[in-house]
């Protein structure tokens, strides 16, 4: 049998969803693997959304909204782009960026719509199904999902993303612009940063483990899962365990 | 909260079958069955249209007989029938936020025409998500507001102009801005009225003035909107005439820019003195400079094309009136009329056209694969009757272009946060349901500015919007949507002060009181979500859209 892929599409009222029922007045055909959750603005979309479809089963996950300049709430798909930007790059990390998209469909576009799902669709179907999906989803997999979510919803990322805008187009709070390249470079080490943290969390969470016991399970150097751990300590997130001979182990908190 | 909404769940499910629209292809009485087995469903039913008195007495029904406290209908599309299934409920004593539309036709049938199976599994997992959001909503109330009791109308045409009257007849303050230097826009071109023969000027006068001598009405000519905020009932509107700012408080907002002529330059040899457009020849009309013995008209010049898809409604009938006119003249004058398809519809405007063919005016029919080519005193136009080229001499060539949509519609567009249509004119609610309003609360459209018509159709146009309009200021106050954005009580203490839905919110609806705490303005707010989206300690919650409502929608999409 061949793949059908289960796609989730979060629609905005007044342009997007309006435009998916154009198509349908207009009877235009799509394949109908996509099912819609209907929220008010694109901005309503929240980070966790996203990947919390991709972690029940979604082979991919489209975001529509009006075109930008033409939001009913004036601004809220700009800010819905700053918030998919984020998830797509946590999402990369786990070569997942492609199973999600965001683009614009306004309310007169019903051919757009129909076109655009119709691609989608063929597009998920090329890359095959989810590996996150399916009746043996791979555990590893929900796993990273999972700190992508927790990541993606921690205060840090979220106050980046919140106030990406302001301090890249206007200014910060001392009155200087902050250039979108240095901005970037701040933001692709804080999704780096993160997500290694809260796999951290995530593997902590069923039991103690010594940072090396961490760096080997992570692939990732020693000496930065040792400056993790300081940082999540000096959070409050994790706080020392007991020791293995000389080596100390940590535990979430 | 009533005693309905604090017991358990309780979900109806209604499906409708719309006609054939959604049972013509999948089985909505399985559908119903199988919504039966869905959690905390109690009684569904399958209806041949939900929206109709039966089926709004069957959803009533269902409520009062089998308690319900939530109710769920998959039908069309909340876009247009939420209202009316919320009233219902409402009318039955429920709140009419414990109400969930499920779109399975618009969004299912109608677009999966050939897979039906697939259409009906569809049709069953977008009800599972539906019935999931259900189970978790909320009773919410509306925000009563204060109303203005006043209204600006955008656009001193005929249709401006009658909107304007009617509003201020009604003794409503009203503010008519036009941004020519007179009241009329293309009343006053036009040289007589179809189908009465009546002079344009003799209407334009006796409208112009009415409406200068109303004193509920003041009128702004050479003056434009250049600003507007607030929301229905309370809107603030800076309108600019000659370099003068003036500031409006205004309840309604009627939009009745109209529309612009097309200039057909570079077509059919068009130089605005031989070759010229029907507006061109309404004004030689009025001056009685019509010499001409042989006139050609072309019809759908620039219409009905690839790059202008529509018809432009108002034509036919200048074509045959000025032919008609021509022809009172002077019998003696050959006028023949090029047309791809001929549109008298009605009784008077088809009696209209045997006038012409009785008068001697010739009809020809032309394809658009085949257009007229127009030389310098002749026409070469493919005679399909007869199967051969035809030359037409003429000494006037008149060509009739459409109506096209005002070049600064998009600036007005984004100022009043309302859409366009593909060809850039304004786009009403609903082309059938709320043909008058906008999808934004107290904002109307009328007259050519959604599409071509003729003088009767903006006439008749301007009345209705100011009939909607007229809904919403004759109350003292208006009822606006309890859906908005919430910080509660038991979230306060998550609030780290971070300011960041201050700074996202569009509408200034979040500020620090005094006390250094959040607060949100409900009635500022028109529940797009961002803050909530945003607040970095997810503190904030949007009414109705809450994050629990949406991931339980995407929990029952992945078959939690």
């Amino acid at each position: 049998m061949s793949f059908e892929p289960k796609i989730l599409g979060f629609l905005c009222n007044w342009c997007s969803y309006a435009g998916a029922d154009l198509a349908g007045v207009s009877r235009m055909q799509y394949p109908p693997n996509i099912r819609v959750i209907r929220v008010m603005c694109s901005g309503r979309i929240d980070p966790k959304f996203i990947v919390e479809a991709l972690r029940v089963g979604a082979d991919g996950v489209i975001v529509l909204g009006c075109h930008l300049g033409d939001c009913h709430y004036l601004e809220g798909n700009y800010e819905a782009e700053k918030k998919f930007d984020m998830v797509k790059k946590f999402l990369k990390l786990i070569d997942f960026d492609n199973r999600v998209r965001l683009d614009w469909v306004s309310a007169s576009e019903g051919a757009r719509y129909a076109s655009m799902i119709t691609e989608f669709t063929d597009h998920i179907k090329t890359l095959g199904p989810s590996p996150a999906g399916g009746d043996n989803p791979d555990d590893e997999i929900l796993e990273e999902l999972k700190a992508i979510e927790e990541a993606a919803g921690s205060d840090r990322m979220r106050a980046l993303v919140g106030r990406e805008r302001k301090i890249t187009e206007q200014e910060n709070v001392y009155g200087e612009t902050v250039s979108l390249d240095k901005f970037n470079e701040i933001f692709d080490l804080a999704i780096k940063d993160e997500y290694n943290r809260h796999r951290i969390l995530g593997l902590l969470e069923k039991e103690s483990k010594s940072v090396k016991d961490l760096a080997k399970e992570l692939k990732i150097d020693s000496s930065i899962v040792l400056e993790h751990m300081i940082t999540l300590k000096s959070r409050g997130q994790v706080d020392f365990g007991e020791l293995l001979g000389i080596t100390p182990t940590f535990h979430k908190l | 909260m009533s005693e309905k909404e604090s017991e358990d769940v309780r979900i109806g499910v209604f499906v409708c079958s719309c006609g054939t629209n959604i049972g013509g292809l999948i089985n909505v009485k399985e559908v119903a069955e199988y919504a039966k087995s869905l959690p905390n469903v109690v009684f569904t039913e399958d209806n041949l249209y939900t929206c109709s008195e039966t089926g709004l007495t069957q959803i009533k029904n269902g409520i009062r007989e089998h308690n319900l406290n939530r109710v769920v209908v998959a039908s069309c599309t909340p876009r247009t029938h939420e209202p009316l299934f919320r009233d219902c409920v409402k009318d039955e004593g429920l709140n009419e936020y414990l109400f969930q539309f499920v779109n399975i036709r618009d969004q299912c049938t109608w677009v999966h025409m050939k897979h039906p199976k697939e259409a009906f599994e569809k049709a069953k997992e977008v009800i599972r998500m539906g019935v999931a959001k259900a189970a978790k909503l909320e009773a919410l109330e509306n925000i009563v507001v204060d109303a203005t009791p006043t209204a600006i109308v955008i656009g001193g045409g005929v249709t401006g102009m009658t909107a304007a009257l009617s509003l201020a007849n009604q003794g409503f303050e009203t503010h008519l801005v036009e941004r020519d230097d007179k009241l009329g826009g293309q009343l006053n071109i036009i040289n007589k009225l179809f189908p009465t023969g009546q002079d344009a000027s003799e209407l334009l006068g006796s409208l112009k003035k009415r409406v200068e001598s109303n004193p509920n009405l003041t009128v702004y000519t050479s003056a434009s909107v250049k600003n507007i905020e607030g929301f229905v009932g309370n809107f603030e509107i800076e309108v600019e005439q000659k370099g003068k700012s003036i500031d409006l408080t205004i309840g309604v907002i009627v939009v009745a820019v109209g529309a612009s002529l097309l200039t057909p330059t570079g077509k059919f040899g068009y130089d605005g003195n031989i070759r010229i457009t029907q507006y061109e020849l309404e004004k030689k009309l009025k001056n009685n400079e019509v010499k001409a013995k042989d006139i050609v008209m072309i019809q759908c010049v620039g219409a009905r094309n690839d790059e202008r898809k529509y018809c432009s409604n108002v034509c036919c009938m200048t074509a045959l009136k000025n032919a008609l006119l021509i022809k009172e003249k002077n019998p003696q004058a050959n006028i023949t009329i090029l047309f791809r398809d001929l549109y008298t519809p009605g009784t008077h405007y088809e009696e209209y056209y045997r006038r012409a063919r009785e008068a001697g005016i010739l009809f020809l029919s032309y394809k658009l694969e085949k257009e007229p080519i127009v030389e310098e005193n002749n026409v070469k136009v493919f005679n399909e009757y007869i199967g051969e080229e035809m030359s037409i001499p003429y000494d006037l060539l008149v060509l009739s272009t459409p109506l096209i949509a005002n070049s600064d519609n998009k600036e007005l567009a984004q100022m009043l946060k309302v859409p366009l249509e593909e060809n850039k004119f304004f786009l009403e609610a609903h082309v059938k349901l709320r043909p008058m309003d906008f999808a934004t609360d107290g904002i109307f459209i009328c007259g050519a500015a959604k599409w071509p018509v003729d003088l009767t159709e903006s006439i008749t146009q301007g009345y209705a919007a100011a009939g909607r309009a007229s809904t919403i200021i004759s109350h003292d106050t208006i009822e606006v949507e309890g859906a908005t954005s919430f910080l509660p009580e038991y979230n306060k203490n998550l609030c780290t002060g971070c300011e960041i839905c201050i700074t996202v919110c569009p509408y200034k609806a979040i500020s620090k009181n005094e006390n250094d705490e959040i607060e949100i303005t409900q009635v500022l707010c028109k529940g797009c979500g961002v803050c909530g989206a945003t607040c970095t300690s997810h503190a904030i919650i949007i009414r109705h859209f809450t994050d629990e409502q949406i991931l339980s929608e995407i929990y029952a999409f992945g078959g939690i």
